[in-house]
């Protein structure tokens, strides 16, 4: 496209469908313990 | 839902519920000013007239059915069709705790968020027998959870490491008849690191995060000891010695804490990377607005500037080949966490809980010592399933705030801890808060929006 350039898959529609499994780490946990960022965590569901 | 916004020469449009993320031009950033769905199969004649002072009318309908395009294939505008998924995980088994192993400090932190070490309730250590009952009661409360996670927490778990040491060595016993992982971390300051602890942490913790602010100045003016002297001299060294011998599969970080004093903190991002700590978190202070340290509303204007700042800065090392990683910066596009656990950001009370020396069971490191969050106790056997509840309801769905914020999938309903101390209701967001992540979040999405498309070229 001229316009626009779409940069990722944009697929978090298909990440729910097979999601929830809980494996990943507890955001808190990570390195602040006073915010919260999810989204930088990785997903950690066996293929 | 989408979300634009201009930064560093860039026009970046996020699709919300997609997660799609898109460089746009400025025709697109402006004609999306006018149109909306329901979209008519052609741009309607007032956008091209209103636009046409600016651009031209070929260009404007071009522009307009990219759009519709997109559209149609869900990639813009797309539905928010994931409410329905706030149900999973609610009554979740608990898969990670806090264990507050020393309720004492040997520093006197001045923005210190447990009252300089013992959460307000009196200087104590967690005895062994207590860190045991918290490692059953994980085992017991995680279902099928095969990673449960502990981080010793304080005060300063240094100053219990004995306990600490002998609570991952009986976790590690049950390990194999209970079919568990354990993935311990802690935290610490860095005044008593042996070179036992330093072994012992680079084993068995699966990440570290060491406490110092950035340059000495500003680290020694909020970080001091009993007689009020700074520790940075002590600490740098200690942490070194630390990262030096830390094996390349585990996780560190160090973490500081911006204040009103340093507002310029991407200086202090830079110095600590100057001291070759490559894996940094820096973050804003959260304090009473009447503590001078505190930062305020009237602060933002500069800690957004400085972000950018900061972003231009870290481009600028990786550009001279060096490595360098700021924690809220981080973010993967596409494999990051499933829009599930995008509901409910970090699962407090629900997945997560903090223990006490006492063996008290509260929500998160952040609630203890508040009494109407008590959740129950490792030696009554209590354990409040309607608080429990109460939390894993607290999803973005739940929170009116976040329900029509563009970044609900990327901060998940922020922190509820936050939320209680300064909104005083954990569904009500926390506005300071939101403010500053949502600045950090366009930079970050940014940053690794440039990167994708330069790999892309």
């Amino acid at each position: 496209m001229k316009h626009i350039k779409t940069i990722n898959k944009a697929n978090l529609k298909k990440t729910a469908a097979k999601g929830g499994c809980g494996k990943c780490q507890a955001s808190c946990q990570s390195a602040c313990k006073t915010s919260c960022t999810v989204a930088n965590q990785k997903c950690e569901k066996e293929a | 839902m989408i979300h634009k916004y201009k930064l560093a020469g860039y026009n970046v449009l996020l699709d919300v519920n997609s997660g799609g993320v898109n460089i746009i031009d400025d025709l697109t950033y402006d004609v999306l000013d006018s149109v909306e769905p329901p979209f008519a199969e052609e741009c309607p004649a007032e956008v091209v007239a209103k636009l046409s002072r600016s651009y031209p009318a070929q260009d404007i309908k071009e522009c307009y059915e990219e759009i519709v395009s997109l559209y149609n294939d869900k990639i813009l505008y797309s539905d928010d069709d994931y409410e329905k998924y706030a149900l999973v995980a609610v009554a979740s088994p608990i898969k990670a705790m806090c264990l507050h192993i020393s309720h004492d400090c040997n520093l006197r932190c001045k923005y210190c968020f447990a009252s300089t070490g013992d959460f307000g309730v009196g200087r104590k250590l967690m005895d062994l027998e207590t860190a045991k009952r918290a490692i059953d009661f994980l085992i017991e409360k995680s279902g099928d959870r095969k990673f449960l996670e502990v981080d010793f927490f304080g005060g300063e778990p240094s100053m219990n490491f004995d306990v600490v040491m002998q609570t991952v060595e009986y976790a590690r016993s049950r390990e194999a008849a209970t079919g568990k992982t354990f993935r311990f971390t802690t935290t610490t300051n860095g005044m008593h690191l042996t070179e036992e602890m330093i072994d012992f942490i680079n084993k068995e913790m699966y990440n570290v995060v060491l406490s110092i602010d950035g340059r000495k100045e500003v680290n020694d003016r909020m970080r001091v000891r009993v007689d009020g002297t700074g520790c940075y001299d002590l600490i740098t060294k200690n942490f070194k010695r630390l990262v030096d011998k830390r094996p390349n599969d585990k996780d560190w970080y160090v973490r500081g804490t911006y204040t009103k004093y340093n507002l310029d903190f991407s200086e202090d991002v830079v110095h600590l990377h100057d001291l070759g700590f490559e894996q940094i978190s820096v973050e804003p202070v959260m304090a009473d607005a009447k503590e001078p340290y505190a930062i305020t509303e009237a602060d933002l204007p500069r800690i957004f500037k400085e972000y950018e700042v900061l972003a231009e800065k870290i481009k600028k090392i990786r550009s001279e080949g060096k490595f360098i990683n700021f924690f809220h910066f981080m973010l993967d596009l596409d494999q990051g966490p499933c829009a599930i656990k995008r509901l409910r950001g970090c699962g407090c009370g629900n997945e997560y809980v903090a223990i006490t020396p006492d063996g008290d069971i509260y929500p998160c490191h952040q609630f203890v010592g508040v009494d109407e969050y008590k959740m129950g106790s490792l030696y009554d056997g209590t354990f409040n399933l309607e608080m429990k509840d109460e939390f894993a309801k607290a999803h973005v769905y739940n929170k009116p705030e976040c329900k029509k914020c563009w970044a609900k999938f990327y901060c998940s309903g922020g922190c509820n801890a936050n939320n209680y101390i300064y909104q005083g209701d954990i569904h009500a967001a926390h506005k300071l808060s939101c403010q500053i992540q949502k600045k950090r979040l366009e930079v970050a999405i940014l940053m690794k929006a440039v990167q994708l498309l330069d790999e892309a070229e």
